[in-house]
């Protein structure tokens, strides 16, 4: 790579934006010169989509100059960025799924033909976008009949329509694949080449040291640095995102190492035969007090369908439950609750967090909803149940009458952990319990769950980040296909033994 | 000061105000209440009144609306009571019996609740939108009505019937006596126990209640069919202030004066967090605000641009943007003589503070 | 929409073996399709039903009248199909349709010639719509409470302009209003060519400008569409002010049908054409239905009235009860169809 030498296309001087009184941005530096893919990192609430946004026009900078292609301006909004060769994906993809695949990829930028849409163009053009991008869909069908997967590429497929001269990726890669994730990386690597500049943002550290040339790290709104990627150490780059070493991490290692389960224990969940048509085959499994079992695989491998299966969140169609040797049917949420079994589901603004209610209301909903709507708590018991889980679980702001889309993602985790915890469960079922948080809170949730399970309690932990399962799990059980096809070891399991399973080779 | 305008009663408590003011000095006696035969008597005690079937009404679609739900059907149900009430009593040889009088009601009653449970049936069973669900006996509704009544206004003479819409109780209209009761317990109940919190929940977000065991379908099953009921009662008192049932016209936009009344009282129509002391606010406006025009001596006819031009004034004052228009005015102020260098003081933190009931 | 040729620039990723046109038409048909199918086919059968129970029922006559009284039904439709696309929702309709109907009458009667009178009148609509869109998307106020405003401000403009129904004898504005082309037994007035002119209008604009699939895209997600860089505010004042120039339309044809301009008509209209988008299959939620489907729902409504009519012995409420269960049965056939595609 040799850019460094190339004028940049965007130059971001001096960038500060403020909430008042909140400073998200102090002073910042950024660059990003054509034909690199440049990573964006640091926690949550450093300032990454801040900076995206102030680039793109969402927020106006109190201080700073952006330039592109040493022009200075102020974008007026994201359409304006286009505009003038600015793309930008978010996480979730943001087309429109009622929509046609090439109305989603060419709207905005359309062929005409007097005065009126040319449809014939605007097909044609979007099969040569899409067929540049490998992908072999029907133009014509609509974007919602599509994976999720495909309509993230659909979503780059648009954003380079036209004079593309920056490709902004915001958190592309949180709900794809392994194979969905090559092949975006082969786009994105077919884009530089071409002479895009690429920022890319991500949560896993693999996956930017993979595909990105260099990085930039931010921490409180401010600049922490840029790195060349290939000279940037893993553990280093932690350290300049977190601003602390690792010694959490490694804290939640120790108390698991301790944890040992007696030989002749029953086990506090047995299911034999579960499973539910097209979601996940009949499976076995065994959950006991004080054990941490790890459900690995990849998405869409059947491992959150097996969660809410053990969790009444779905109801199973065949096969049976057992609550400490009982025969038992977990048919709805409310079930499984009676048996003191929690779930967090993987999708925490749709199905996790209530953001329009306090804290406060957020952590006793589950207790109130188990006793009722006629036996409501007692105020007293209710703030110091809420008063013990804020201490507890760190959770800021620290006031229980802070409405909850007011707090980051990492609190707004600790609040739902918070609310199950607050119903003393027995099993407690974390479905993505650390995506999308920061590598601060993430480090604190896996240790608090390490200290559930050393005082006794069931946990089943799920993460698409491998190491951190194989990091908290005595036992693993792997999925594959919505089958589960291995159950392992945690203690001696290798990464290597681990990933083989995955992907169906053989040893089990 | 600016607790006092930031407070979510704050612009319909003002606009209730405005309307009294303008009334007293339009007719300086408007605000006098006199003792006659024993009953209270005066304008006050006659918005009492006539705001009865609009507090019910309006009581159970702010529940409704707290789910996230709507309901336009409770004005085919007043009329599907009035006519079930007075078609009874007009049937059976003896008007005046106490018990033909409490079977017409204990009946009207029964069929309303089904239509609500209905209602609920469809929006929490068959998960169909709460506005279409409930077209559909808005539209059908009316239909049944003048089934009922054979299409004709029944006009029925019944002395104990006729109380509820005009009878006095300890010197008090037995109607607003009736619904300012109802009113009190349902709002008692809701921030006593837990139904405000767990139906907030369920309007915010259903799928996250139900995964932490709120009985969402239930509790939504409960507000339709509590829509219902408080629509029938309305109705009776409607019809009994009539004395005939008018399938046609009887409660005849009463969905919009309650679904205004609910919105002017600081309830989003998007549903969560709810509040009945402003609906309550917002039934008194729209009560008087008929009133005013005929103290003003204006064309009743021209009620409804009164009537458009207080929710215009009222919702674009409790918009976001005007809102923000408004703290931004404030803080301007607020900031400009004293500028320290200093960051901002911690309590303009503009969102956490916003909606509380 | 061949896709034979291979892109002239180079494919960077390995191309995936062409194999595109095998499946261009399958499964797609029916789900975008079905409801407004499933209109179409309670529109035939009633026909076929009343065909077989009453004579003179399938003339051109009864169909032209079909259209001749429910022409500025269509029209408000049209308009509504625009709003409730968007995922937004008009109850003023009624109202304005009323307001200008009141207005023809009065400026007529004023003395005000045609060419002026007609514009205005329709203006009318078009500003009420304007400030709908505003209040919608500037101020962030609920469609449902914006255009229920919008709703009492006309019906109160009407009884400021005129409390008493005002009578149209002006002759220019008689002779377009009786204006009548004849094909053998169908008769096609002027208001029934104005409303088709407008549903053609509405299906161009709506699938072949850029403005009608920002329509869908919004219904779609607005955020979405925001973040496509789709000029959002625009298009959604937009829909509003096309509906209120429908119903200001719709005023002008159902003053022509009247001859007069009254207070108080139009109430509960506003249901009237929402019934007939639902039941022309158009999702409340916005995104997907098609302004010809909201006509056959507008014919679907007038056939109930008419077969109503020739049953004789049956009362007029019963419309209201056959419109509520046809509602239930529309609805009904959406919610499995959106079911089954999750």
């Amino acid at each position: 790579m040799t850019q460094q030498n190339t004028p940049p296309v965007v130059e971001m001087t001096g960038i500060s934006v403020e909430f008042p009184p909140v400073k998200a941005l102090d002073g910042v530096d950024f660059s990003l010169r054509p034909g690199e893919i440049h990573a964006l990192m640091g926690e949550n609430g450093a300032g990454k989509s801040t900076l995206i946004k102030a680039l793109t026009g969402i927020h106006s900078p109190t201080a700073g100059t952006i330039r592109v292609d040493g022009v200075e301006r102020r974008f007026s909004g994201p359409a304006d960025a286009r505009a003038h060769g600015v793309s930008t994906v978010y996480q979730e993809v943001n087309l429109c799924e009622n929509l046609t695949v090439a109305e989603n990829i060419m709207l905005g930028a359309e062929p005409r033909v007097l005065g009126g849409l040319n449809w014939r163009a605007i097909r044609r053009q979007a099969a040569t976008h899409l067929e540049r991008m490998g992908l072999d869909i029907d133009p014509g069908s609509s974007l919602g009949s599509h994976s999720l997967a495909v309509q993230q590429l659909v979503a780059i497929c648009r954003a380079t329509v036209g004079d593309c001269k920056v490709l902004i990726l915001d958190e592309p890669t949180s709900s794809l694949d392994t194979d969905e994730v090559a092949h975006l990386f082969t786009v994105m690597r077919a884009l530089r080449d071409d002479g895009v500049a690429i920022l890319f943002v991500s949560h896993f550290l693999d996956q930017v040291y993979e595909v990105s040339d260099h990085m930039t790290v931010l921490r409180n709104g401010t600049l922490v640095g840029e790195y060349v990627t290939a000279d940037l150490p893993a553990s280093e780059l932690v350290q300049h995102m977190i601003g602390r070493s690792m010694d959490v991490l490694e804290a939640a290692e120790e108390v698991l190492e301790q944890a040992e389960r007696p030989a002749d224990a029953t086990p506090l969940l047995q299911v034999v035969g579960l499973g539910r048509k097209g979601s996940v085959q009949p499976f076995d499994l065994d959950l006991y007090e004080g054990e941490v079992v790890g459900l690995a695989g990849l998405l869409g491998s059947g491992r959150t369908e097996l969660a809410r299966l053990l969790t009444g969140a779905d109801r199973a169609d065949t096969g049976e439950a057992r609550v400490a040797g009982r025969p038992t049917r977990l048919r709805n949420p409310r079930a499984a609750m009676r048996h003191r079994i929690a779930y967090t589901s993987e999708d925490r603004k749709g199905e996790g967090v209530v953001d329009g209610l306090t804290v406060r209301e957020n952590i006793v909903l589950a207790l109130q909803a188990e006793r009722g709507w006629m036996r409501p708590l007692p105020r007293k018991q209710v703030d110091e149940l809420v008063a013990k889980y804020i201490q507890q679980l760190g959770i800021r702001p620290a006031d229980p009458e802070a409405l909850l889309r007011n707090l980051s993602g990492g609190n707004q985790q600790k609040v739902l952990l918070a609310r199950w915890l607050a119903t003393a469960p027995k099993l407690l079922v974390l479905d993505e319990p650390t995506r999308g948080i920061d590598v601060g809170a993430k480090a604190e949730i896996q240790k608090l769950v390490a200290e559930l399970a050393a005082d006794g309690m069931s946990v089943v932990f799920i993460s698409a980040e491998l190491e951190e399962v194989l990091r908290i799990s005595h036992r693993i059980a792997v999925l594959r296909d919505r089958r589960k096809v291995a159950e392992i070891d945690g203690n001696r399991a290798s990464m290597d033994q681990v990933v083989e399973l995955i992907a169906g080779g053989g040893a089990a | 000061m600016r607790d006092v305008l930031r407070h979510h009663l704050f612009w319909p408590v003002a606009a209730l105000v405005a309307l009294l003011v303008a009334n007293t000095v339009a007719r300086p006696s408007f605000l006098a209440v006199t003792v006659r035969d024993g009953h209270l008597f005066g304008a006050p005690i006659d918005i009492l009144r006539t705001t009865a079937p609009l507090l019910l009404v309006a009581l159970g679609m702010t529940l409704v609306i707290a789910t996230r739900g709507i309901d336009l059907s409770v004005g085919a149900v007043v009329a599907v009571s009035g006519a079930v009430a007075l078609s009874h009593i007009a049937s059976s040889p003896n008007p005046d019996s106490p018990v033909t009088v409490l079977t017409a009601i204990a009946l009207a009653l029964v069929l309303c609740l089904l239509l609500g449970v209905w209602n609920g049936f469809l929006v929490s069973v068959l998960g169909i939108q709460p506005i279409i669900a409930t077209l559909i006996l808005m539209t059908a509704g009316r239909g049944v009505a003048m089934l009922i009544t054979g299409g004709m206004i029944t006009t029925v003479n019944s002395a104990p019937f006729k109380v509820l819409g005009s009878g006095f109780w300890l010197g008090l209209p037995v109607a607003a006596v009736i619904a300012f009761g109802v009113f009190a317990v349902v709002a008692f109940v809701v921030r006593r126990t837990a139904l405000g919190m767990l139906l907030e929940a369920t309007g915010i977000n259903p799928a996250a209640s139900r995964l932490s065991g709120v009985r969402s379908r239930t509790l939504t099953w409960t507000v339709y069919t509590a829509s219902g009921l408080f629509a029938g009662l309305a109705g009776l008192l409607i019809s009994a202030d009539t004395m005939a049932a008018d399938a046609n016209n009887a409660g005849l936009f009463i969905e919009l004066d309650a679904i205004l009344a609910v919105v002017i009282g600081g309830t989003a129509l998007s549903g969560g967090k709810f509040n009945l002391s402003g609906t309550l606010v917002g039934a008194l406006v729209i009560a008087t605000l008929e009133r005013t025009v005929t103290v003003l001596g204006i064309s009743p006819l021209v009620t409804p641009l009164f009537m458009a031009l207080v929710v215009i004034a009222v919702t674009l004052l409790q918009s976001p943007r005007m809102r923000e228009r408004l703290t931004a005015a404030r803080r301007r102020q607020v900031m400009a003589p004293a500028e320290p260098p200093s960051t901002a003081r911690p309590d303009s933190t503009p969102d956490s503070t916003e909606v509380k009931a | 929409m061949t896709t034979s040729a291979p892109a002239p620039g180079a494919a960077p990723t390995e191309p995936v073996a062409p194999r595109a046109r095998a499946r261009k038409l399958p499964a797609r048909l029916d789900r975008r399709y079905l409801p407004v199918l499933g209109t179409f086919v309670v529109l035939a059968l009633m026909l076929i039903v009343g065909g077989t129970r009453y004579e003179n029922f399938l003339t051109p006559a009864v169909i032209s009248n079909l259209f001749i009284n429910n022409a500025h039904l269509i029209v408000l439709a049209v308009g509504m199909t625009f709003v409730i696309l968007t995922g937004g929702i008009d109850l003023s309709v009624g109202s304005v349709l009323a307001l200008s109907t009141v207005i023809t009458a009065a400026l007529l009667q004023a003395g005000l010639p045609v060419p002026v009178v007609l514009p205005l009148s329709v203006g009318a609509g078009t500003v009420i719509g304007l400030a709908h869109g505003v209040m919608i998307h500037y101020f962030q106020v609920q469609p449902f409470v914006a255009t229920l405003a919008g709703m009492f401000l006309a019906r109160g403009l009407c009884f400021l302009i005129a409390p008493e129904s005002i009578a149209i004898d002006d002759p220019s504005f008689v002779a377009l209003a009786s204006w009548v082309q004849i094909f053998g037994e169908w008769r096609m007035t002027s208001s029934v060519l104005i409303a088709l002119i407008v549903v053609g209008l509405g299906f161009l604009v709506l699938h072949f400008t850029r403005f009608g699939r920002t329509v869908y895209a919004i219904g779609g997600g607005e955020q979405s569409a925001l973040l496509m860089g789709l000029p959002v505010a625009r298009t959604k004042v937009l829909a509003y002010v096309v509906s209120g120039t429908c119903a200001g339309l719709g005023g002008l044809l159902f003053a022509m049908f009247s001859r007069s301009g009254y207070s108080l008509t139009g109430v509960a209209m506003e249901l009237d054409a929402i019934a007939a988008v639902v039941i022309g299959g158009t999702l409340l939620t916005g995104g997907t239905g098609f302004v010809l489907g909201s006509v056959l729902g507008v014919l679907v409504l007038g056939l109930i009235q008419t077969i109503i009519t020739f049953e004789g012995t049956l009362s007029s409420w019963w419309t209201k009860i056959v419109i509520g269960v046809l509602l239930l049965i529309f609805v009904a056939l959406q919610r499995v169809l959106s079911l089954r595609r999750t």
